[in-house]
């Protein structure tokens, strides 16, 4: 089996694993309103940090281009409260417009 | 669909009572709701699907970029180990680097885990219906996520994400570049789409999570390994922990929703069982 075969094989199963994880290990436990406030942050704490890796994120380093156009295009979307593809489209052609122009 | 939780008062608090209180309504109903709310999910994950199909070929070949997203179904998985792959990495290097990046499934589950009943294997599968934007989508909706509706929602990305990577494959070369078309910033710009989710101002706990989680992120994303950022990220949420005490849980609706004080989450104070 290949290198790549390998890397495929594990990585279904380690993805696998770690979906079931959080079911598996506390399933139907109810949790305190303590710890219900802190997940219940989650959500927004990890799409913040999505949204930074995403935009700014190159592997290990920050590159700032012009994914940060599409970004700012896309909060002026969400303002106008757009509806989610357009915001993609929006973003989409402000990158590859800024690509064309420099 | 609307999913305004914030400018009218009681439209706002009619939808969002029903999406919370979702553990008393039949199953079917939330699937369905779940189904509705994955078509754009749908779109969304065929292009990103395309664009790692057409950047897999060169390095993988034409099967296994398919069988990878069949298989694997992760995103952001998938794009790390093919990076490793790419710069002649060897698989121990791709598959630690595919497991950090799929690390955020443990807290995103563990979210879900009170809601899911029944033995072990079931709650396994319902696991396997984790993906970021379908769990972003089901948080967004109601604070503690219904598993219900994020299958619904999760089921029509899957035939998208596997289709696009063959498209990605085999139309690589009349595609060119993702980035000429500006793919790149799509996935960006989807999440803010989602973390706004109709409500231009959001609660004060939410957007001061929101902020340390994305500062975290920025901090440690140039000396971290990648996939590290976006699980510290989660301390963010201890946020929560600060603010008034949570309000009581069997308490009525209503009362104090608009402004409920300082740094309460309306949403938390709100009864989440239907009942005591």
């Amino acid at each position: 089996m290949s290198d790549v075969w390998i890397t495929i094989a594990a990585l279904a199963v380690a993805t696998a694993v770690l979906r079931a994880s959080g079911p598996v290990l506390l399933g139907g436990k109810s949790y305190p309103p303590r710890v219900w406030a802190v997940m219940a942050l989650i959500a927004p704490a990890v799409l913040a940090a999505l949204i930074v890796t995403e935009t700014v994120g190159e592997g290990t380093s920050i590159v700032l281009d012009e994914r940060l156009a599409g970004l700012a295009a896309a909060v002026a979307a969400v303002v106008m409260r757009a509806p989610i593809l357009a915001v993609l489209v929006i973003a989409a052609t402000a990158t590859a417009t800024l690509r064309v122009i420099i | 669909m609307s999913r305004d939780l914030g400018s009218s008062a009681d439209v706002s608090q009619a939808n969002q009572t029903r999406a919370e209180i979702w553990q008393s309504r039949p199953w079917q109903e939330r699937f369905k709701e779940g189904l509705r709310a994955g078509i754009p999910l749908a779109i969304v994950t065929l292009v990103i699907a395309i664009s790692f199909g057409v950047v897999a070929r060169p390095v993988l070949g034409v099967a296994a970029p398919i069988v990878m997203s069949a298989v694997i179904f992760a995103g952001p998985t998938q794009f790390a180990a093919l990076a490793v792959l790419a710069v002649g990495g060897g698989p121990v290097t791709a598959i630690g680097a595919g497991v950090l990046l799929g690390a955020r499934y443990a807290p995103m589950g563990l979210t879900l885990a009170p809601s899911l009943r029944g033995g072990v294997l079931r709650r396994a599968a319902a696991g396997q219906a984790i993906i970021d934007l379908a769990w972003v989508t089901a948080s967004r909706r109601s604070v503690r996520p219904d598993p219900v509706f994020m299958i619904g929602a999760t089921v029509p990305t899957y035939p998208p994400w596997v289709l696009g990577t063959a498209i990605g494959v085999i139309g690589g070369g009349l595609i060119g570049q993702p980035e000429r078309f500006g793919l790149d910033a799509v996935v960006p710009a989807v999440l803010l789409a989602l973390l706004f989710g109709g409500q231009l101002r959001p609660q004060r706990q939410m957007f001061a999570a929101a902020l340390l989680g994305g500062a975290l992120a920025l901090a440690l994303l140039p000396v971290a390994p990648a996939g590290v950022p976006v699980i510290a990220s989660c301390l963010g949420a201890l946020v929560g922990l600060w603010g008034a005490a949570p309000a009581d849980p069997t308490a009525p609706a209503g009362a104090g929703r608009r402004d409920s004080g300082p740094g309460v989450d309306p949403a938390i104070a709100r009864p989440r069982e239907g009942g005591p």
